[in-house]
């Protein structure tokens, strides 16, 4: 009972940051929205008994990536006049088109989880310590694709590197 | 009901009193140590010897008017203290003040919670506090508040990862990431972290003082070329959270620090027979007084060095401290593996 009312007030809370997020005129204040709305998934995750999760998503979202996000949007100004839009119309289609494929895939991720065996419920999980759980997940159970994820990522990071420094 | 409710919030209540009041007193200290070491008085009109001197401050700071720049960005220029206070507060739930102790013949411990997250809790949540200060150079639409908080938001971003990667080390060494089980890993091995990790402790000191953005590093405040910081256009009581949360910040890494490398609420000397008497006096004594010293060394720090240069800042942290803290977690994790 209590789950479920938190889960609710949680929920109205990321929807509202979510919209806010978008409708907010200044980009700034989009960036605090999106930190708020960041922080009540955070929250959601406590409630499932995920804390490492949570803590995590605090941490690297949150804390590091959106900090970057603020700097970019403070001194770049973002104000452009309304005719600098050219093709509203062009605008309104790729965002209902990307909208569109985000619930897609929402919806085939729900389809999924729904159909497939529990693999372990929260409570089996924070048994054993969420710190661990994770741990055996990553570096166990699946160690091959988390290889290869951090050597994607690192990927990315020397390709920024050699970007940055061509004309340099 | 009384374990589920009462008992926290009476917990908090005596947290945050206790905090609050310590940062008024650290004022007084700092100004105090500061006109020590100048060879002057420091306060001393309000009361004895100017023990009073925090409360007129106080008062003071609650009755000012509170102005707002007229082209300030009203809803963030009022965000950005609270977002300031309110993670250096929040971070107390995990900090061990003791074991437990009874009183009305129950069993109390002496921390508000035992997260088996704890340490991550505190650098995530400390991270957000960040925002209120970025936030506040921004939002008060003005040159040097603006440049003020990208000083303090990219020095203490790259000083993070140092500070983390010693505490990385110290989980290794412990085997937990609970403070009380940091703690209680120091009793087992008979020795405090500081003697087993004497590199990451010099590491936490520096970047403490970094996060803290307190000097030599208070370059976000550096009054020669910024005015007074990312804080110049704040007044009144808003001016004081940023105050009141600079000072907390300062107890919560003295704190985080003592409970890491200075056996939190463990009693020196453990192993010393004729010292056992030790013993006898309370663990939060213990943590207070430890905390108390690597605060003084705080102001000490601040009467006695020269501000940094802001290069030479940067390449302290990245060139030397990052380094030194990556080799330092590799060794004591071959060591941990080894030994």
């Amino acid at each position: 009972m209590g789950t479920a009312i938190a889960f609710y007030i949680l929920a109205a809370l990321i929807l509202t940051g979510g919209v806010l997020v978008i409708t907010a005129k200044s980009a700034v204040h989009s960036v605090v929205w999106l930190v708020g709305t960041i922080i009540a998934i955070a929250a959601l995750y406590v409630v499932q008994h995920a804390e490492f999760l949570a803590v995590i998503q605090v941490l690297v979202y949150a804390g590091g990536i959106v900090v970057l996000y603020l700097f970019v949007v403070m001194l770049v100004n973002l104000k452009r006049p309304a005719e600098a839009i050219v093709h509203p119309q062009r605008r309104e289609r790729t965002g209902l088109l990307l909208g569109g494929a985000l619930l897609a895939q929402f919806a085939a991720v729900a389809f999924y989880a729904f159909n497939s065996p529990q693999v372990g419920t929260a409570a089996t999980y924070s048994a054993r310590g969420n710190v661990e759980a994770v741990a055996r997940a990553l570096y166990v159970e699946y160690l091959v694709p988390f290889e290869v994820a951090s050597v994607l990522l690192l990927v990315a990071m020397v390709g920024a590197i050699v970007l940055a420094r061509r004309d340099a | 009901m009384i374990d589920m409710v009462v008992i926290p919030v009476f917990k908090m209540l005596v947290v945050i009193t206790a905090v609050l009041s310590a940062v008024a007193y650290m004022v007084l200290l700092e100004r105090k140590v500061q006109a020590w070491v100048q060879v002057r008085l420091g306060p001393m009109r309000v009361g004895p010897h100017g023990v009073l001197q925090p409360i007129a401050d106080v008062l003071k700071l609650i009755t000012k008017e509170d102005v707002r720049p007229a082209s300030a960005d009203r809803f963030l220029f009022t965000l950005a203290p609270i977002l300031v206070v309110v993670p250096a507060l929040i971070v107390f739930a995990v900090v061990p003040f003791g074991t437990s102790t009874t009183m009305f013949g129950k069993e109390i411990s002496l921390y508000i919670t035992d997260l088996d997250i704890g340490l991550l809790y505190i650098v995530s949540v400390a991270s957000i506090g960040l925002y209120g200060l970025i936030l506040g150079g921004w939002a008060s639409n003005s040159k040097y508040p603006l440049l003020s908080s990208l000083r303090a938001s990219a020095q203490i971003v790259s000083y993070e990862v140092a500070v983390t990667m010693t505490l990385v080390s110290l989980i290794v060494t412990a085997g937990s990431l609970s403070l009380v089980e940091i703690v209680k890993a120091q009793e087992a091995h008979g020795v405090w972290y500081v003697f087993i990790q004497p590199v990451a402790f010099v590491i936490f000191v520096i970047g403490a003082l970094a996060e803290t953005n307190r000097a030599p590093f208070d370059l976000p405040e550096a009054e020669q070329e910024l005015v007074g910081g990312f804080h110049t256009e704040y007044s009144g009581m808003r001016f004081a959270l940023f105050f009141l949360a600079e000072y907390t910040n300062m107890i919560v890494v003295s704190a985080v620090g003592v409970t890491m490398f200075l056996g939190g609420w463990l009693a020196p000397f453990s192993s010393v027979s004729w010292l056992a008497w030790l013993g006898l006096v309370p663990g939060w004594v213990w943590f207070s007084l430890k905390t108390f010293l690597l605060l003084s060394l705080f102001l000490w720090i601040r009467a006695t060095l020269p501000r940094y240069r802001y290069d030479q800042l940067m390449r302290l942290g990245w060139k030397v401290l990052i380094p030194l803290a990556l080799v330092n977690l590799a060794v004591s994790a071959v060591l941990k593996v080894l030994l």
